[in-house]
């Protein structure tokens, strides 16, 4: 039995969780995913580790309220119990070896950053961080970024917190005032990754991205996380989620990331409409 | 006196069209007349050719005598002795080519229906009887399986019986492997097979599902777990493409995405959260089961024209026979000596066409097969706004790159000898994840022999 133990509400629509699964807190790492199933006819999908305690056998999930399957997560409250929670699957991300390094979080993609960040950190590395989110009442994990880095900057798309701007021009200004990352480390939203990769390309910064794309077993048996990495078809599942980011083909995976919007949107407002009822 | 009718007596189906819109199941199996009556078929040979057909031994003219004498608890019984999952096999197996291959009333007219009698009977048992078969002793030693597909489940089967304490791990939701996510429910119901998986957790089976082994738990933690062999019965899950332009357009899947989305996830049905596209054209690649499976799915899910695309002619088709003609009487179009060379897209990245070119068949390739040849400028284009890519799978990397001195060959698959035996102690493999892509009743019979092979090695330990 996976049982909610804790459950948070970050923001208007991002919560989190802390689950009892202790095989999958044994052998989680930062940069890994579990797959859960909220009921019996639900759908699989997959969630980035945000935090484990090996000890207490427990797995911290972040999760956007974006669709139906969220939403019924989100009805869960303490106590209760995911039907199905399966992990950690993927590949760790790799930290060994850097001794500088920029990680950036856009959104609810800091929920993945964050464990990387920490990851990292507890190498000894120097960590900088960069958040950007659309607007003040968005922001998440500050407090938690702040203990695990150097410096944390905060970016809003429309100035009501932090800087004004994206977090693009926070990292060229970095590279600018002359800081030398071995590496930077980007998760949000697959627009801002693109742009990241762009700008850190010109500056030949290596550069990691984690990709989340449709999954269904998480195994590597359905191919439908494809995706081309110089020109190569890759699973995220299995051969990621961290890929090299100068090599991932964005415009390949923003179309397929759109593949079932309408029946998204469909379960979406029937969902809505559900929860609406029963409340 | 044997019936000397030269005819199988005829299995009653559902209607073509009809079933091409329903997932309900197309063959509706024999009634006890007619299975009695096709048993009084079987002359009881005394070298029993058929048996040497049988991946797992099945004592058939045992079985069958059982059946003509109308005792059907008994002849289940018989069949159950050698294999764990006869439901299944009755529907699954490809009969044509084992068991009635070798059945002697086929050199005349058609051999005994086999698999018809084999399905009946594990229907009659599973409707008629409810009692759990006696659970064997204990022998105190524990085996670990990785994979509840048909070669673990064979495998933890038969080590159950032998009073072995079996655990399988899954990494799925839901135990069955590819019977669950890969054969269509209109060709294998699967409440049968979870029925089939109950009756081994009567004989002492457990299974523990969302366990990826690789990843929540490494072989080497489970010897240290106290188990004191492990079978790798892990499958051939990884989708293959063929790398042509425009594969990752939105609307390509392998097969084993859209049958996964239909059969493990239900997709088909209402009131299930995993979304189906539901295109109005679709292009099926490959000529095996596999892409029977994924073609006559489409049908079923409304698509309107069905085509499978195939490089080289009828004769060389892989599926089963049965299969093919299923297919054909639902609608579903043979594009043969056709293969693709090119996706083509839309504006907003959705398949629209795939193009094709026309093929010949040359000399004969390593396979024994002739080698198909590409036509020069016969290119052309099928309209289509969904293409399944059904030209086979690979070995899962994920146990083989997470345990040390387990060997595999080029391909990926695990290095056994003939009992299963892989290049580390204690370790055994079969199925799919040692042949690469093959049948269920194959994966069984791997399962079977390994059974055997971990059994002698932990007694002589």
């Amino acid at each position: 039995m996976y049982t909610i133990l804790q459950k948070e509400r970050l923001n208007p629509t991002v919560s989190k969780m802390v689950v009892s699964a202790p095989k999958v807190a044994k052998k989680a790492k930062a940069g890994q995913f579990i797959i859960l199933r909220v009921h019996e006819n639900g759908e699989r999908i997959p969630l980035t580790i945000a935090d484990y305690d090996r000890e207490q056998g427990t797995i911290t999930i972040i999760y956007q309220i974006v669709g139906r399957t969220t939403m019924l997560l989100d009805q869960l409250t303490v106590g209760e119990a995911i039907l199905d929670f399966v992990g950690p699957l993927g590949k760790p991300s790799e930290i060994e070896g850097l001794h500088k390094v920029c990680v950036i979080g856009g959104g609810v993609g800091c929920a993945i950053a964050y464990p990387t960040a920490k990851a990292l950190y507890e190498n000894g590395a120097e960590v900088t961080v960069i958040t950007g989110f659309r607007n003040k009442d968005l922001v998440i994990l500050q407090d938690e970024f702040q203990k695990v880095c150097k410096d944390l900057h905060l970016v809003s798309d429309d100035g009501s917190t932090g800087k004004q701007g994206l977090v693009t021009n926070v990292l060229e200004e970095l590279i600018q005032n002359g800081e030398q990352f071995d590496e930077v480390i980007a998760i949000g939203p697959l627009v801002m990754m693109k742009f990241v990769c762009q700008l850190t390309k010109k500056y030949e910064i290596k550069t990691v991205v984690s990709m989340n794309p449709i999954m269904i077993d998480g195994t590597g048996m359905c191919g439908g996380c494809r995706l081309s990495v110089g020109g190569k078809t890759c699973f995220a599942c299995v051969d990621g989620p961290d890929f090299d980011g100068h090599a991932v083909d964005f415009d390949e995976a923003i179309s397929r990331s759109s593949s079932y919007r309408n029946e998204e949107q469909h379960a979406r407002e029937a969902t809505c409409n559900l929860l609406n009822k029963e409340a | 006196m044997a019936n000397m009718a030269n005819e199988k007596v005829k299995m009653p189906v559902q209607d073509g069209i009809v079933r091409s819109g329903n997932f309900d199941e197309v063959a509706l199996g024999y009634d006890e007349a007619m299975a009695v009556e096709e048993a009084t078929r079987c002359l009881n040979c005394v070298n029993r050719p058929c048996v040497s057909g049988c991946p797992v031994k099945v004592k058939i003219p045992d079985f069958i005598a059982e059946v003509a004498k109308g005792d059907f608890k008994k002849a289940y019984e018989v069949i159950h002795e050698t294999s764990s999952l006869p439901a299944v096999c009755g529907r699954v197996c490809p009969q044509e080519t084992q068991c009635e291959q070798k059945c002697v009333r086929g050199i005349k007219g058609e051999s005994v229906a086999i698999g018809r009698l084999e399905r009946f009977v594990a229907d009659w048992y599973r409707k008629n009887c409810k009692d759990a078969l006696p659970k064997p002793q204990s022998n105190g030693h524990k085996v670990a399986i990785v994979g509840s597909g048909p070669a673990g489940l064979t495998c933890a089967g038969d080590l159950a019986k032998l009073g072995y304490h079996v655990s399988v791990f899954e990494a799925l939701h839901v135990a069955g492997g590819v019977l669950m996510y890969g054969i269509p429910e209109f060709r294998l119901p699967k409440e049968i097979v979870q029925h089939e998986i109950e009756g081994l957790k009567q004989q002492g089976v457990e299974i523990e599902c969302n366990t990826v082994i690789g990843r929540s738990e490494s072989i080497d933690e489970l010897f240290e777990e106290g188990y004191e062999a492990v079978f790798i019965g892990s499958g051939a899950g990884l989708p293959n493409f063929m790398n042509l332009p425009g594969e990752n357009l939105k609307g390509v899947y392998s097969a084993n995405e859209f049958l996964t989305r239909c059969n493990l996830m239900k997709a088909y049905q209402e009131g299930v959260d995993t979304p189906i596209q539901r295109p109005e054209k679709a292009v099926i690649v490959g000529g095996g089961n596999v892409a029977m499976d994924a073609a006559r799915c489409a049908k079923r899910l409304g698509v309107k024209e069905v085509s499978i695309v195939y490089r080289r002619s009828m004769e060389e088709l892989p599926a089963r026979k049965e299969e093919v003609e299923h297919a054909m009487e639902e609608g579903i179009q043979f594009c043969l000596l056709r293969n693709p060379v090119r996706v083509l897209g839309n504006e907003e990245g959705w398949v629209k066409g795939v193009e094709c070119v026309e093929m010949e068949l040359g000399e004969p390739d390593e396979s024994g097969r002739r080698r198909p040849v590409e036509k020069e400028n016969s290119n052309f284009v099928i309209e289509a706004d969904c293409m399944i890519m059904a030209i086979g799978t690979s070995p899962n990397p994920l146990i083989r790159s997470t345990t040390e001195g387990l060997d595999t060959n080029r391909k990926g698959c695990l290095i056994t000898d003939e009992s299963g035996k892989t290049t580390r102690e204690g370790v055994f493999a079969g199925g799919d994840a040692v042949t690469g892509a093959a049948t269920v009743i194959l994966a069984m019979g791997a399962g079977k022999t390994a059974a055997k092979a971990i059994d002698e090695y932990i007694q002589n330990k």
